[in-house]
């Protein structure tokens, strides 16, 4: 007994026994009082637990399940063997995707660097437009003119994916023999700034247009409603500030960059870090109801590469699992150390 | 100095009220746009002649739609999935979100981790489309043929809509709801009595927050549901666009108005009833998000 268990024991001299140490004792003692403690509490407080249940069912379900579905990209697809039974095929997929040298590669890659190049401009443009909003929002005294311009502005957010993109099809539509091309097309030609051929063609069907129309579209949509926020932390400067500032001779520009700035200042870091965080999400819907074959170029992300390669007629689950888990894997790296950055600079967790 | 002062403000509030109004209109114009050709002549339509006013008012791409039974099918539909959405949404939410936002609750940091941890990682669309047919085959294999069940229960949670809930219940003080278990409230009563009346203006920008995305969902319903007469107005709308838009099928269109007008007439309707409801929910927006927006 004591070889087997010489840690736990010690020697009392005293009365010439063996005994369990103090300290493990104590600790035996927290561990199953702790137990009990949890029994007890959870039966207790049974309500609070059953309320938790649903949601938590929900999340399993329809969120982690599918997660353990993923594991399927892992084994090589024989419908003829359970998938019990079927190999284990190592990384076979992600070799293919990454080195293959065949279609699915080469279209792996392209999809790789759309998505990344869809989504830097997103930043770029996308990100300082609600800002500027927000310092024009501020401007407006009057509070009914405001509302107009909020109502106006937040509008389209509200429209669907399938409304907003049915919208800009016309708009850009191609002309024909016996029908007129689109309103934009016919606006950009007037202006020089695109040929007569190039706008009768119909601008979705120009891969040069795509990232455009993508990134001008999702301003539209979106602009007003992301200046909500930045208007909020405007609104909170107190109107002292820009009285100090005007008395010490501050003109509106040096206001802007003295007084504001600095106070909205952190509001901007936080939205940046957010929107870094989900740089790679990019909304899949939209793509997929505005590409076509001859788009494909500069409009296939990752998610419609594994749509068009999964759920299809010839589904390859498998390669486009691992297609899509590889964009995954580097967004959530990107969300972690996003939030990781957002917690040191400004002790604020975003989640 | 006094005159440097007033010359960039008035620069700056003309720039300001000149770009928002042409944003303003920019925003507004597909819909005015929209209208105007859903209402406009055959010809003017079809030779893109309609710029901002409809040109040779008629009525028949709207009769056309009112007339279609699929259209009200659809509309029902898109209703049916909005309303028991977003009720079986905000049930598990609120009761979820409840529990969560307690001290007491064991484990909280391990149930936050696993809401929280959805958000950073999606297992992506093929192994959710695998799940959404197992599970289809586990709801046929109990009786629920209707797919449109499928999508009302196994899609549209979302974990943040949970964590602005959860915070908006955190912010509710703790003598409250001490003052009434002292009462002699139960659980359910403090959850119903107390921390849902105070956090009303949260729970109202989440339940819209689901309703629009129920309202507007497309993409799983396409996929999921295969009988026609169970697509809800946004995959009737697409559906419509690709076969309108299709120069094979439109070969034979004779009809006083143009195939685009039916898809213009189509849009309208769809918008209308966001359109309506929109002034009301307005501030909600505006507010909730400001309320439950970033956790401190």
């Amino acid at each position: 007994m004591k070889e087997r268990a010489a840690d736990f024991l010690e020697f009392d001299k005293e009365r010439g026994v063996y005994r369990i140490s103090s300290e493990q004792a104590v600790r035996d003692d927290v561990e199953k009082h702790h137990w009990v403690h949890v029994g007890r509490t959870v039966m207790k407080d049974w309500r609070l637990y059953l309320m938790l249940v649903p949601m938590l069912l929900v999340f399993l379900f329809w969120r982690y399940f599918p997660m353990y579905e993923l594991l399927g990209c892992f084994k090589v697809s024989d419908n003829v063997l359970p998938v019990s039974e079927q190999l284990f095929s190592g990384f076979s997929y992600f070799k293919r995707l990454l080195v293959g040298g065949d279609t699915a590669s080469t279209e792996f890659w392209r999809a790789m660097r759309n998505t990344f190049i869809l989504s830097f401009y997103g930043l770029c443009f996308g990100f300082p437009i609600p800002i500027i909003l927000a310092l024009f929002f501020n401007e407006i005294r009057s509070n009914a003119a405001r509302s107009v311009f909020q109502v106006l502005t937040y509008l389209p957010k509200f429209m669907s994916t399938v409304v907003m993109t049915s919208l800009v099809t016309m708009l850009v539509k191609q002309g024909s023999l016996t029908t007129g091309m689109g309103v934009l097309n016919q606006g950009l030609e007037a202006l020089g700034l695109i040929s007569h051929d190039v706008a009768n063609a119909g601008l979705l069907n120009n891969p040069a247009f795509f990232r455009s129309i993508y990134q001008i579209s999702g301003i539209w949509e979106t602009a007003g409603y992301d200046s909500i926020v930045f208007f909020a932390a405007i609104i909170a400067v107190s109107p002292t500030s820009y009285e100090a500032a005007q008395i010490d001779g501050a003109d509106k520009w040096a206001q802007m960059r003295y007084v504001v700035l600095p106070s909205i200042l952190s509001t901007i870091v936080i939205m940046l870090i957010t929107r870094i965080g989900s740089l790679l999400n990019i909304g899949y819907e939209k793509v997929l109801l505005l590409y076509n074959t001859n788009t494909y170029v500069t409009a296939d992300v990752v998610s419609t590469f594994a749509n068009r390669y999964g759920m299809g007629g010839s589904a390859q689950t498998g390669l486009a699992a691992a297609a899509e888990m590889m964009n995954n894997v580097i967004g959530m790296l990107l969300v972690i150390g996003a939030n990781t950055i957002a917690k040191k600079a400004s002790n604020t967790s975003l989640y | 100095m006094k005159r440097k002062l007033e010359i960039s403000e008035l620069i700056f509030k003309i720039l300001s009220y000149t770009l928002l109004t042409i944003f303003a209109l920019a925003c507004l114009y597909p819909f005015v746009y929209a209208v105007s050709s859903a209402i406009s002549g055959r010809s003017a339509v079809e030779y893109g002649s309609v710029v901002l006013l409809p040109i040779d008012v008629q009525f028949g791409a709207f009769a056309r739609m009112f007339g279609d039974n699929m259209f009200w099918n659809a509309y029902s539909n898109t209703l049916f999935v909005t309303l028991y959405g977003t009720l079986w949404a905000m049930l598990t939410a609120i009761l979820g979100a409840y529990a969560l936002s307690k001290r007491r609750l064991l484990f909280r940091t391990g149930f936050n981790f696993f809401l929280v941890f959805t958000m950073w990682f999606s297992a992506g669309i093929v192994p959710q489309y695998l799940n959404y047919l197992a599970t289809q085959k586990v709801f046929n294999a109990v009786g629920i043929m209707d797919d449109k069940w499928l999508v009302v229960i196994a899609m549209g949670m979302a974990a943040m809509n949970i964590i602005l809930l959860r915070n908006a219940f955190e912010g509710v003080p703790s003598e409250v709801e001490e003052a009434a278990i002292v009462d002699g409230a139960t659980e359910m009563q403090v959850l119903t009595n107390v921390y849902i009346p105070m956090s009303k203006s949260t729970i109202a920008t989440v339940a819209l927050f689901f309703a629009i995305s129920r309202w507007n969902g497309y993409f799983w319903a396409r996929q999921m549901i295969s009988n026609q007469n169970e697509h809800p107005l946004q995959v009737f709308i697409r559906l419509r666009l690709e076969e309108f838009t299709n120069p094979d099928t439109m070969t034979g269109w004779n009809y006083p108005y143009a195939s685009d007008s039916v898809i213009y007439a189509l849009i309208v309707c769809s918008i209308v009833p966001i359109l309506v409801i929109y002034p009301f929910i307005q501030k909600y927006f505006a507010k909730g998000t400001n309320v439950g927006g970033v956790k401190e």
